[in-house]
């Protein structure tokens, strides 16, 4: 699916990348807890997140994220769409809550970077 | 056959205690520079994690603190040495869900105690000693898989 797809699904305003709506995405994974997404989060996915600060950019400029989906119909400070642009890294704006756009991610073909963790954590 | 002698990279890095919007910076750095040196993908997914989690000690309980990079074609050693508050217990401070972090770190999405578990989940070997109002030194090794 491309994040254009995703785009019209959660009915979101992009912030940063109007021009990377052609990636392809196949894989999402939902926290607000960033040590979390760096145990967890895959390369290539898409971070859903109601965190707005800086550090959701560099964790997914690290963690090589294809996109960051804010939830709840959060904002990024200017700080974090200036990072963003200089990083390339697409950030799309959601009025819907992590539950909903899980859900109706999910309901069109996007599943989970990892489907479960194993006795509370996840070695890769 | 001497270690050293096969080193392909060494670099130090500093971070500055308390600056909440470098955080990550270093671990950004140290993911390009394995990456130019075309290491595999794990080494420099799982380096860049376990220098995030550093950096973020660093920040939220240190004045600065130094990171030593040091690369070999199969490994990478990280060690990270602090001048800071220090861990009285160690073994509570390792126990995932263990924090002391203020509500500042906890905002910023960090702070709930997994961070030196993430270090030891992710690295293949990983030392720590401790003084307290001294400071900490991680030593922490990522072997190719």
């Amino acid at each position: 699916m491309k994040l254009r797809d995703i785009k019209e699904i959660l009915n979101a305003d992009v912030i940063v990348g109007e021009d990377k709506l052609d990636i392809e995405v196949k894989t999402a994974f939902g926290a607000d807890l960033m040590s979390d997404v760096l145990a967890f989060a895959k390369a290539g996915s898409m971070l859903l997140t109601g965190l707005t600060n800086t550090q959701v950019v560099r964790i997914a400029n690290v963690l090589d994220i294809a996109a960051i989906i804010l939830v709840r119909g959060k904002k990024p400070p200017p700080e974090t769409v200036s990072l963003a642009k200089d990083l390339h890294i697409p950030i799309l704006t959601t009025k819907f809550i992590l539950f909903e756009t899980a859900g109706r991610l999910y309901a069109k073909g996007i599943v989970g970077c990892i489907e479960k963790v194993e006795s509370g954590s996840e070695r890769i | 056959m001497n270690e050293s002698e096969n080193t392909i990279h060494t670099c130090q890095l500093e971070v500055e205690g308390g600056n909440f919007n470098a955080a990550g910076t270093v671990a950004t750095r140290i993911k390009s520079i394995l990456k130019e040196l075309k290491m595999p993908d794990d080494i420099v997914r799982r380096s860049a994690i376990c220098c995030y989690e550093a950096e973020i000690n660093i920040v939220s309980y240190a004045k600065k603190g130094i990171i030593n990079l040091t690369v070999w074609p199969e490994k990478v050693l990280i060690e990270v040495d602090d001048e800071g508050q220090g861990i009285p217990d160690i073994k509570q401070a390792m126990q995932q869900g263990y924090s002391t972090a203020n509500q500042l770190i906890r905002e910023m999405g960090f702070g709930a105690g997994m961070g030196l578990y993430n270090i030891t989940s992710y690295s293949d070997e990983f030392a720590i000693s401790s003084e307290v109002d001294k400071g900490t030194f991680l030593k922490i090794t990522i072997n190719k898989h």
